[in-house]
């Protein structure tokens, strides 16, 4: 028990240590820059008074290393800093669309996840039948459709027959049943793009294991090919199988930012098109972090799931 | 129902296609690839010809187009019809035209990306499983790290930074695309290199570079190859994706997903114009992961 | 007395479809079994053995399907059986022991819930009884603290528990028939032997029959009553055990016999400064030590072998012969001067006089260069040959391993059988020219008949060139036909070494000795002595023998 404490310690730490590089990255992407942010939000025109008041005003005078501290440390206590081209505090902004893109991506997770483990569990066990074929050539499809195809045509199928609406407004009135018969076709568009990965990936991990001989052994015993793929294959097959879950509602942050823009849809990725139509550097440095976060999260969640359902880890020689 | 009707007619064109092109190539194939296509799978028949009619259209843009890539030809969002067989779009500028330009547009764009890409991530990925130690940690580290930004957002990320133009739209692209590769180039490369005949290779004193492009290389194409074809797709959707959001390729240049942007105010009127350039995107890659899957599908069948 | 019949099958085909065409890998097999009896099916690999023996359970692997025949089993006809039919007669009535232990349990369950899946879905007995029964069948097949170990988990057993656990599991539902598939092939000859001994007991206690397949002929001749010998799908002939090993009828069984016939010409005792010296030399991966204190001296002319059982440090200490592995302690000497402990710092001309043949010809060749390439290269970076001189070189060392240079140059390595690409692999460590070879298991890999004529050449080549071989190897009978000298290792030490013919007929360690008399001889009642020999040394205080 003591080795799995310790397995789970060091993908804590390489987590920890993974967010650390990604903040450096994102906040040293801007060091890049010829010249510096002022510079480049102001153009050529701007004369050297107008660029060192706003220098002043962004901290740019101080040394990055000391910048990247405090912005670091006042991300994590949730001050986001000023967004430039509103002028209002970021948390401001993010605040309420955090949570709609957060509930966008669960219900499109919720829907997703069954449907495909089912279907790719299924596919697995009749290998090589019609239905693996069609349902193969159908999700290969599926992931082939860029998200705005396949939401404009769940707008033009579903939304102009006055099934649902098309866009989605959230007011202190909405109600979560309300919002649930809203969001219902984003987040079925969603739910199309990732059902198909997750469904083939769950399918090949499920296959990958029924090559081996103790999947032939448990046929020789006579067990039925049901029994086979639950029982023998399905528990060796977890951990790919996590990962391809984790994979995917990571792939959902990245979606969700087109399709909230097809459906207008107020959550993140709405927010941070705008901020990097509008070259607001502030706005997407918190969202991109926000977002990067989550990601590694869901991998690290996703780690130490498939470290717990290894018996070679959890129970030692 | 025009969804029913259009859905029937793309399963009877997907037939159609996917038959006849079969059942050419295993007449014209010579004789020692004739059985490679005679197990070939409708969809992998259908990819080939798709792909195919599109580097045709592209490379013959402009002989076949009706009209210039950026002329206005007057009246706006005109509905079907001759001469303008898709209508006008909103700056009244023939459809079919725009369409047929954005096939070398933004196919081409996306080649070049991924070529690139492709160029980066392989020979830094082989690089690094050969060299092994410190070399290959710091990179692998550094490149994991990178993995953990979603694609989409380190793109957003970069071009807030660098600005949105095409080259800047290629060379960031390339660069989120090629971390993917090179992880796929160093596994596959490492799985290589501790061989009996690599180590063989080693001990008799062989360099570097003759390791890599003699003994390593011919044998990490197959798996390369598919990849090539895989993150083709990925880079397609991608650049597609950021045009749509307007950050991507610009008018006037002719591009299917800024295309879909200009005239989705259509499609809440029930036109499917819109779409079309979103359909010739989806075709695409359809395409392109049909005969990709056919070559995994044969690549694991033949280890047996 | 004819005992009553059991499984009959006549007239069997199978086909195994590779790339898009069918071919048949079984062509009309006959066999009947009857109840209680043992049958040995033996044959090279490519026989289609396995394949018989997985047709006798009505069960074809994936690409492969049963074409033609019947197969009967106590009245009822496999091939016009339901799949369901099919399905109760598997694990209950007739069972199977797979080649791996280790990789038929799956890893994912206690061995205890693998052993009661059978008998508990097959409705034979309840999950209690079956526990009981499992600590039962645990103890007869002489398991280790058998109230326990069933609750653990594959990989916290040993491989040869493993196996025997596998055999109480096929015992489960105490089946008509167990199909036994080179139950024994993966572990070591110590081990071995428990196994061997432990599946005979149980088999003979509960009256089963049983179809034992191995490429060992030695080993079937220890377990079965009649022997069938099998090539390329077809039967050779079949007889009772000792009456065929007393009079083999076919030419191809006397071949199987005649394999070991082979022998190097004894040399004089080496002299002068050893080729390679490796002076007590100690290795380690991270923190274990994997070889302690290892010396040995190898002369010019003269063969070495090391042996020892998986896990002894012999393929280590190649390694660091070779400069692959850095040495903690001690030193290899080169003619007399230290060699540079990594090849990296070792120069051209040390790299080219130490060459290396591997086990698996497979993974030593580049599967996608030409052998024109693969035999031409070391000529023309050691010696410097180009063009034409190049050409004849390749030509010549192509003629030496006794292929045709013309039909063979452009050849790539998919398109030669096994043993012609261990013979490129000859060739190419010749190319260089070198004064020592490592052959590190060299024929393991290969069928008998093939083996043989591999020593042959090796036999040869080393008396036109003078050269010196360190012969790797667990396989006792090679190490007799090859060896003029040999090592013994244990847990990354020497036990002991000297000449062949001391250490073979003299053996002066305890772990030599359960070495030499684990090998199995060609005699069926091989086994029998030497258990009993073993527990009269048991019952006389002493146990030589660790159990496994």
């Amino acid at each position: 028990m003591n080795r799995i404490w310790r397995i789970i310690g060091q993908r804590l730490l390489l987590g920890v240590l993974t967010l650390f590089i990604i903040s450096v990255v994102i906040f040293g992407a801007t060091e890049l820059l010829p010249g510096d942010l002022a510079s480049q939000l102001l153009g050529q025109s701007a004369t050297k008074e107008t660029l060192d008041a706003l220098r002043e005003q962004l901290g740019l005078n101080l040394p990055a290393p000391i910048r990247y501290w405090n912005w670091l440390t006042g991300f994590l206590q949730g001050d986001f800093g000023t967004s430039m081209a509103t002028k209002k505090p970021i948390s401001e902004l993010v605040g309420a669309r955090l949570v709609n893109t957060l509930f966008l991506s669960l219900y499109a997770a919720a829907l997703a996840v069954p449907i495909s483990l089912t279907l790719g569990v299924l596919a697995a066990l009749w290998r090589n039948s019609i239905f693996d074929r069609a349902s193969n050539a159908v999700a290969l499809t599926a992931i082939s459709f860029p998200e705005f195809f396949v939401a404009y045509i769940l707008i033009l199928w579903l939304s102009q027959s006055g099934f649902f609406p098309s866009m989605v407004r959230i007011t202190e009135a909405t109600t979560t049943l309300n919002l649930l018969y809203m969001a219902f076709l984003p987040a079925l568009a969603l739910t199309l793009v990732v059902t198909a990965h997750m469904m083939r990936m769950t399918r090949a991990a499920i296959i990958n294991v029924l090559a081996s001989p103790y999947i032939e052994m448990s046929l020789l015993k006579g067990m039925s090919p049901m029994r086979v793929v639950l029982r023998h294959a399905v528990p060796n097959a977890l951990a790919p199988i996590i990962n391809v879950v984790a994979v995917n509602l990571a792939y959902l942050i990245t979606g969700v930012v087109v399709v909230e823009v097809v459906f207008v849809y107020p959550g993140l990725g709405q927010l941070m098109i705008d901020a990097v139509t509008n070259r607001d550097i502030a706005v997407v440095q918190t969202i991109a972090l926000l977002f990067a976060s989550a990601y590694v999260l869901l991998n690290l969640i996703a780690d130490v799931l498939s470290t717990i359902t290894n018996p070679r880890l959890m129970h030692g020689r | 129902m025009t969804i029913l009707l259009s859905v029937l007619i793309g399963l009877g064109l997907f037939f159609i296609i996917g038959y006849s092109a079969r059942a050419g190539l295993r007449v014209t194939a010579p004789a020692q690839y004739k059985p490679t296509f005679r197990d070939m799978p409708l969809t992998a028949s259908f990819g080939l010809t798709v792909i195919v009619f599109y580097i045709v259209i592209a490379i013959f843009a402009q002989a076949i187009a009706p009209f210039g890539e950026g002329e206005v030809m007057g009246h706006q969002f005109l509905p079907w019809g001759s001469p303008y067989y898709l209508g006008t779009d909103k700056l009244g500028r023939d459809m079919l035209t725009r369409v047929i330009y954005g096939a070398r547009n933004t196919v081409g764009i996306a080649f070049a990306t991924t070529a690139l890409a492709f160029f980066l991530g392989s020979v830094l990925g082989i690089w690094a499983a050969l060299g092994g130690g410190w070399i290959d940690q710091i990179l692998s580290r550094f490149i994991d790290a990178l993995m953990a930004i979603p694609e989409l957002i380190f793109s957003l990320l970069l071009l807030t930074i660098f600005g949105t133009s095409v080259l800047t739209l290629i060379l960031v692209i390339a660069c989120v695309a090629s971390t993917r590769i090179y992880r796929l180039a160093r596994s596959v490369a490492q799985g290589i290199v501790v061989t009996d005949y690599i180590e063989a290779a080693r001990l008799r004193g062989e360099g570097n570079w003759r390791l890599i492009w003699r003994e390593i290389l011919p044998n990490a194409m197959a798996p390369l190859v598919t990849e090539f074809g895989l993150r083709f797709c990925f880079v397609f959707l991608s650049i597609s994706a950021l045009s749509f959001l307007g950050l991507g390729i610009k008018p006037p240049t002719a591009d299917w997903g800024s295309m879909v942007r200009e005239n989705a105010t259509l499609i809440t009127f029930g036109d499917v114009t819109p779409l079309l350039p979103a359909g010739a995107i989806a075709l695409l890659t359809v395409a392109v992961n049909f005969v990709v899957d056919w070559l995994l599908y044969r690549a694991s069948g033949l280890k047996e | 007395m004819e005992k009553p019949l059991l499984l009959n099958i006549r007239g069997l085909k199978i086909e195994g479809r590779s790339g898009d065409t069918w071919h048949t890998i079984v062509k009309g097999v006959d066999l009947t079994l009857h109840k209680g009896e043992i049958l040995g099916l033996i044959g090279e690999s490519g026989a289609g053995k396995s394949t018989i023996g997985l047709a006798a359970m009505g069960f074809a692997r994936d690409g492969c399907r049963i074409s033609g025949g019947t197969i009967d089993f106590d009245g009822i006809d496999l091939r016009r059986a339901t799949e369901t039919q099919r399905r109760g007669l598997r694990g209950k009535r007739i069972a199977y022991v797979a080649q791996s232990a280790a990789a038929s349990f799956n890893p994912a369950h206690k061995l205890i819930d693998q052993y009661c899946e059978g008998p508990v879905i097959h409705g034979v007995m309840l999950r209690e009884k079956a526990e009981t029964d499992a600590v039962e069948l645990f103890h007869r097949m002489r398991l280790p603290n058998p109230a326990m170990i069933g609750f653990r988990y594959p990989h916290q057993v040993s491989g040869g528990q493993l196996q025997r656990a596998m055999t109480a599991m096929a015992m489960a539902c105490r089946p008509d028939l167990i199909i036994f598939d080179e139950p024994t092939t993966a572990l070591d000859v110590t081990t071995q032997i428990e196994v061997l001994a432990a599946i005979r007991d149980i088999v003979s206690q509960f009256g089963t029959a049983a179809i034992y397949i191995t490429h060992d002929l030695a080993v079937v001749a220890q377990m079965a009553d009649r022997i069938k010998v099998l090539l390329r799908g077809n039967e050779v002939e079949e007889a009772d055990t000792r009456s065929m090993l007393a009079a083999p009828r076919a030419d191809y069984t006397r071949s199987l016999w005649a394999v070991r016939s082979f022998a190097r010409v004894k040399q004089p005792p080496s002299t002068g400064r050893p080729i390679i010296s490796v002076r007590n030399v100690t290795a380690s991966y991270g923190a274990i030590d994997v070889l302690k204190g290892v010396s040995f001296d190898i002369h010019a002319g003269r063969t070495v072998a090391v042996v020892g059982e998986s896990g002894s440090g012999k393929s280590t200490t190649a390694r660091v012969i070779t400069g692959l592995l850095q040495p903690k302690k001690g030193e290899v000497l080169f003619n007399g001067k230290p060699l540079p402990a990594s090849f990296k710092a070792r120069s051209r001309d040390q790299l080219r006089q130490c060459q290396m043949i591997y086990q698996t010809a497979d993974t030593a060749l580049n599967p996608k260069l030409r052998l024109r390439e693969l035999i031409g290269r070391p000529a023309e970076m050691y010696l410097g040959l180009k063009g034409k001189a190049l050409e004849s070189r390749i030509c010549d060392l192509l003629a030496l391993i006794e292929l045709e240079p013309a039909k063979y140059i452009n050849r790539l390595p998919s398109e030669l059988s096994g043993g012609q690409k261990q013979r490129i692999g000859i060739a190419r460590a010749l190319a260089a020219e070198p004064q020592l070879i490592i052959c590190d298991e060299v024929t393991s890999a290969l069928d008998q008949i093939v083996q043989e004529g591999i020593l042959k050449l090796l036999d040869r080549l080393q008396g036109e060139f003078n050269l010196a071989y360190m012969f790797i190897t667990h396989d006792l009978a090679t190490v007799k036909s090859i060896a003029d000298e040999v090592v013994v290792m244990q847990h990354g030490a020497v036990v002991e070494r000297g000449s062949k013919a001391e250490l073979f007929a003299n053996p002066k360690e305890e772990y030599t000795k359960l070495l030499l008399s684990s090998v199995p001889e060609m005699d069926p009642d091989w086994l029998n002595r030497l258990l009993a020999a073993r527990s009269n040394n048991d019952k006389s205080g002493r146990s030589t023998h660790s159990s496994v």
